[in-house]
């Protein structure tokens, strides 16, 4: 065989892969044809590490219209004729090369797969990570990422929501950026992206092809990276404003009956959009290289295919509308050209004029081999999960509440208005809560509904325990929505781990997936759409495992929604859920990092408190009797009084609150499955009977109001100072 | 009454005028195609909020030059009311509409927050409604809307009282605290000196119902439809 090892390092394929085509082909692959499978066979495309593991998830449910992989995004119905299309993917790669065009177009794409299916995308979120803002690199990435995030989607006037953002020493070399996606659409102007119908037209329009982003999917997301100067030319360019027009004129062509889909070119360009759409409406097609319109000359067809400029379109229009398409297209003064045609042979035939380059069976491309190893626990993972709480030592009173202002200045919990504030968060008129609390609610026009929107995941907790944490990741996310007053809908997930070909990695990739598995089982919450970015490592220096999960959650009456800070003097505070001290939640959480510099223990989570918990909190918040709702995470107990105390500008007093247990790990421990909420006196009665209904723990921590934070014998804080310090936490690097 | 709202290539508050004007208040409003140049049954033109032509070259540097453009400066002269918001504002700075210009913020970023706006003139066509000295709150979404003019043009922006809203705090005092974004003067809203065209950064079409935070901006809206 000829094939030479830097030819397949360059595409990521193995010589047992090459192998594999020459077989499935019974000859040898051409250039073009190579370069077709290495794109698709890859694991940004092909998913070879991570399929066999994905079908745990619980992908269906009532409301499910759309599962992962049938189309771009995930589809659910909430009624009154409308759908919601979510999606969220990783542009983690390109953002550690080119941070500001990274995260830019990493927007640009994942807003791409919302209006290709003909909805109009109504809120953006991020799920952000970095290594420490001590380090001048890192504080370049952050500032690049969140910039560029905000250049494009501001420019597309889309609200952007917020996310959230970490810090850890792991993604130094990789920093993690995922962007989601919401789009809503009547049900039936859904458009879906498959090429059928012999002799109908491939239109491809938008932005010229150039040679930018060659190599993007099986180079730059499918294998670690080790030189990254090199890597630069892969990553494109974007230019919202083009995209905008886009938006505008396929939201257009979706109304109407002239095509008969869309596919939007992301990862592996011109060949996974057309193969892809291709491969769902079982038929062929026919491109010839030489209609592309090019940005530059002589580019080859490889490189043509292979492109991933940013801002294209294919438009698969039926036979006869080619005008009337056009003229759309004109209208928003796009470039449109027909570069082939849907056929009915079951082949991707790329030509060059009249000579053939690529001649592959559809389905040869679309199956690539899948992988699935048994792994056993790696023995490090032992070691940090036997962790002894009792070799670090207690707090004392005193040193209470400097600790509680050094967790609040921590980049990990300290507001993040600095980020959000650069998104534009209220074009459109539905913002009803903005970023900064537990989820953001967005309220329907037209109807009395909203939706909240929340990103959750804790690498920190995944590198510990991947499966319990899997379960938190989804847990939690819920437990922000419920927290909203929403009923959690659907999840759209980004895994972002290490080398799967590695045991460890691949051990964690599928220990997250069973535990997030069993927590949507749990919670009733299906995964409609995700996608996997592996390879996240440099120099054998993997992240944390990194799942992320985008919730959508449904209120349905918008004027029952809840917020996290407090809202009248007077209020009195509960703990709803389990209020005993657990010394083992200190494994994991912020304060053991940051005070003791320790990443150590193994989080836990009882998925039964947990749903109850959710249904207690909706309940109370359906019936108009809790004033604020704010959940546990980071920092623990103390802390989520604080933020509800700063979100609210009222203080916080707590006379008669018999701290049990260990002092750090009652104040600090971030035992799952509880929320703090406030309530007028004269409805106290009625939480607590809901509480005991739900069989949830209900507890008085204390009453809301003057300008400290004070829980008696323990801490006392005016709010001023802790709120300086917690304001000004990020945005000091900013 | 007819309201126009003009829609460039990259705009994007169109629609939230829209929904302010038409769902909100009930007046009757169309939206305008920037390549339209017959503007005779419209009363008020609206410039929206956006990025016209990717606020690329400068903001609004492109889009003055839309044949629209040629037909509003008519329509001005004719003593019409043209508001700007935002892109809009910017578009009639560059068109020469309205004197100054709208710089990149001091910060050097993109500002999305909720501000106070004191209302320093409430004798315009665009603030009749609001009292005298009125606090409103509503969003700003900008990176380039630091307002900036030589000495002598704000000299007579202030002693003819065009500056009609600056940057405040909720108590209305100006001060450089309550000022996002350097503009001069904390100025966040003028109208020329003839009185029928107004520019403002601020988005009052983000605040038209008390569920997103504010319905201050409907002030401007109805002003504008008891004037008429």
């Amino acid at each position: 065989m000829s094939i030479s090892k830097e030819i397949l390092d360059k595409i990521a394929l193995s010589r047992r892969e090459y192998q594999l085509i020459v077989e499935r082909l019974g000859r040898e692959p051409s250039e073009v044809e190579l370069g077709m499978f290495g794109s698709l066979w890859s694991e940004h495309c092909g998913y070879k590490h991570s399929k066999a593991l994905l079908k745990h998830l619980p992908l269906g449910g009532q409301r499910v219209m759309v599962r992962p992989g049938e189309e771009n995004a995930g589809v659910v119905d909430i009624g009154d004729g409308l759908v919601l299309v979510m999606k969220m993917e990783s542009h983690n790669h390109p953002s550690a090369i080119e941070p500001y065009q990274g995260a830019a177009t990493g927007v640009g794409g994942i807003v791409r797969d919302i209006f290709t299916m003909g909805a109009r995308p109504i809120a953006l979120l991020n799920s952000l990570r970095f290594g420490p803002l001590s380090d001048l690199h890192n504080r370049y990435l952050f500032g690049g990422v969140v910039g560029g995030i905000a250049s494009y989607g501001n420019c597309l006037g889309i609200p952007d929501m917020g996310g959230e953002v970490f810090f850890a020493d792991c993604y130094s070399a990789n920093p993690l950026v995922n962007a989601l996606c919401l789009g809503v659409a009547e049900g039936k102007n859904l458009v879906k992206a498959r090429a059928y119908g012999e002799g109908n037209l491939l239109m491809l329009v938008g932005a010229d092809t150039g040679r930018d982003g060659l190599h993007g999917a099986s180079g730059l997301a499918s294998r670690t990276f080790e030189e990254e100067r090199e890597l630069r030319p892969t990553v494109q360019v974007g230019n919202p404003f083009l995209e905008k027009l886009l938006i505008e004129a396929c939201l257009e062509l979706a109304e109407t009956d002239w095509i008969a889909g869309m596919q939007d070119l992301g990862a592996a360009g011109l060949t996974s959009a057309a193969v892809e759409s291709a491969a769902r409406g079982k038929g062929g097609i026919e491109i010839d290289v030489l209609k592309v319109p090019r940005r530059e000359k002589g580019m080859t067809p490889y490189e043509v295919m292979l492109s991933e400029s940013q801002e294209r379109m294919l438009v698969i229009v039926k036979k006869g509308y080619q005008d009337k398409v056009r003229a759309v297209f004109d209208h928003w003064e796009l470039h449109s050209d027909v570069i082939g045609q849907v056929t009915v042979d079951g082949l991707a035939r790329i030509k060059e004029g009249e000579k053939v380059v690529a001649e592959v069976p559809m389905n040869l491309l679309t199956s690539p081999p899948l992988y699935r190893r048994r792994v056993k626990k790696p023995r490090w993972l032992d070691e940090l999960q036997s962790f002894n709480v009792t070799s670090v030592p207690d707090l004392s009173p005193r040193e209470v509440g400097p600790v509680l202002l050094r967790l609040l200045a921590s980049p990990n919990i300290a507001s993040r208005h600095s980020v959000y504030r650069q998104y534009d968060h209220q074009v459109g008129d539905n913002a009803v809560v903005l970023p900064g609390n537990d989820a953001a609610v967005l309220r329907l026009k037209g109807t009395k509904k909203a939706i909240s929107l929340t990103t959750d995941g804790n690498g920190r907790y995944c590198y510990l325990n991947p499966y319990v944490s899997g379960a938190i990741t989804v847990a939690e996310a819920a437990r922000n929505s419920a927290c909203s007053g929403a009923q959690p809908l659907a999840i759209t997930d980004c895994l972002n781990l290490g080398n799967p070909e590695r045991d460890d990695i691949y051990y964690q990739l599928k220990e997250c997936i069973a535990g997030m598995a069993r927590a949507c089982r749990k919670l009733r919450i299906p995964v409609i759409s995700g996608n996997v970015s592996l390879y996240n490592e440099t120099r054998d220096e993997a992240i944390y495992p990194t799942p992320v999960v985008g919730m959508v959650g449904l209120i349905e009456d918008v004027t029952r929604h809840c917020t996290s800070g407090f809202k009248e003097e007077g209020g009195l505070v509960f703990l709803l859920g389990d209020n005993r001290t657990v010394d083992s939640s200190l494994g994991g959480s912020e304060y053991l990092e940051l005070v003791h510099s320790l990443v150590k223990g193994s989080p836990s989570i009882d998925l039964d408190l947990e749903k109850r918990l959710h249904r207690c909190c909706l309940e109370a918040i359906k019936r108009g009797i809790i004033n604020s709702a704010h959940d546990c995470s980071e920092g623990g107990l103390a802390v989520s009084l604080a933020e509800s105390c700063l979100l609210g500008g009222l203080g916080f007093n707590s006379r008669s609150w018999n701290l049990e247990g260990r002092l750090d790990a009652a104040l600090f421990g971030e035992a799952q499955s509880r929320i703090v909420v406030s309530v007028a006196p004269k409805l106290a009665a009625k939480l607590e009977a809901i509480a005991s209904k739900w069989q949830v723990p209900v507890r008085k921590l204390g009453v809301v109001g003057g300008g400290r934070f004070i829980i008696e014998g323990y801490i006392d804080l005016s709010l001023e100072e802790a709120r300086e310090v917690w304001w000004g936490g990020l945005e000091k690097y900013q | 009454m007819k309201f126009g709202i003009v829609v460039f290539p990259g705009t994007w508050s169109d629609r939230d005028c829209y929904y302010a004007l038409n769902d909100v208040l009930g007046q009757e409003v169309d939206y305008i195609w920037h390549k339209e140049t017959d503007l005779s049954k419209y009363d008020c033109i609206i410039l929206p909020g956006g990025f016209s032509y990717g606020d690329y070259l400068r903001p609004g540097a492109i889009a003055r030059f839309s044949p629209v453009m040629a037909s509003i400066e008519r329509f001005v002269c004719q003593d019409r009311l043209v508001i700007g918001i935002c892109n809009g504002f910017q578009v009639l700075c560059e068109a020469g509409l309205l004197p100054g210009a709208l710089l990149r913020n001091d910060h050097l970023q993109y500002r999305c927050q909720r501000v106070q706006l004191k209302v320093e003139n409430n004798s315009s066509p665009f603030t009749s409604q609001c009292k005298g000295e009125q606090v409103l709150r509503m969003p700003i979404s900008h990176y380039e809307g630091r307002y900036y003019a030589d000495d002598v043009t704000l000299a007579e922006l202030e002693a003819n009282n065009c500056v009609v809203f600056r940057y405040s705090t909720s108590t209305g005092d100006i001060t450089e605290a309550a000022n996002p974004n350097g503009s001069l003067h904390n100025i966040a809203g003028i109208i020329n000196k003839k009185g029928n065209v107004l520019g403002m950064m601020p988005h009052p079409e983000r605040a038209c119902e008390p569920i997103l935070g504010s319905n201050d901006g409907n002030l401007i809206w109805e002003s504008i439809v008891v004037h008429l």
